[in-house]
């Protein structure tokens, strides 16, 4: 099983900070393509990937990053720090 | 210690942080800090700012950059104090130090510290008005260009 963790608007819309799956997808792209279908708010959140980031097991990664052998992949926009 | 890494809802003393700071940076011949505050909206309408972060992974990403800094630049101290949680307009958010035996390491080191912990590290801010409307912070592209400015060829 995956930890999934939510962030900022992608939380709100899905409406959970997390979530748990088990899933076959090779890269977080296809985690992605396999989410949308889940729900309605699952398939807008990803509708629009230029403004969706990615981290597994706490390290931001490219959406072609493999899927196995992570615990935790977390969704988030773009970062707004300092 | 040369890297002192901090994510925190309370608020900081910025003069006495600022002092401590310099107390320690023993050898250093220049310290640079930089604060970030609330800014409120151009009508004055922000109630509050709401700073978001993921835990664990906030601490990794920025002591990871204050890292970065030391392979690059002749540092004596770095310090990053970054809230979250609710805060007033000109409330302050964040701070960076950096001492250094000269200034233009420690000008640069704190400049390339903004620069990466405002696209690099996991905050996220919505405001909220007075008459309730809330919005996310929209990152801005030049932010992510601002990076660009840093990567050795």
């Amino acid at each position: 099983m995956i930890e999934l963790r939510y962030f900022a608007w992608l939380r709100e819309r899905i409406g959970a900070d997390r979530e748990m799956i088990s899933t076959d997808a090779a890269t977080i792209a296809d985690l992605i393509a396999e989410l949308r279908g889940k729900s309605d708010a699952h398939d807008l959140v990803f509708s629009d990937l230029s403004s969706v980031r990615a981290a597994v097991d706490q390290e931001l990664v490219d959406l072609d990053h493999p899927v196995k052998g992570a615990h935790e992949i977390a969704f988030f926009p773009p970062m707004t720090g300092g | 210690m040369a890297v002192d890494v901090r994510v925190q809802a309370a608020p900081f003393d910025l003069g006495a942080e600022i002092s401590n700071f310099v107390e320690a940076a023993t050898g250093a011949g220049a310290v640079v800090s930089f604060t970030g505050l609330v800014r409120d909206l151009p009508d004055q309408s922000l109630a509050h700012m709401e700073i978001e972060h993921y835990a664990g992974m906030t601490e990794k990403a920025l002591g990871a950059i204050a890292a970065e800094a030391l392979a690059r630049w002749p540092l004596i101290r770095v310090l990053i104090i970054h809230r979250y949680g609710i805060l007033a307009p000109s409330d302050q958010i964040m701070m960076v130090a950096t001492a250094s035996p000269h200034r233009k390491a420690a000008f640069e080191s704190a400049d390339f510290l903004m620069d990466y912990l405002k696209s690099r590290a996991p905050f996220w801010k919505k405001e909220a008005c007075h008459d309730a409307r809330a919005e996310w912070v929209e990152s801005k592209d030049e932010d992510e260009a601002a990076l660009a400015r840093w990567v050795t060829p």
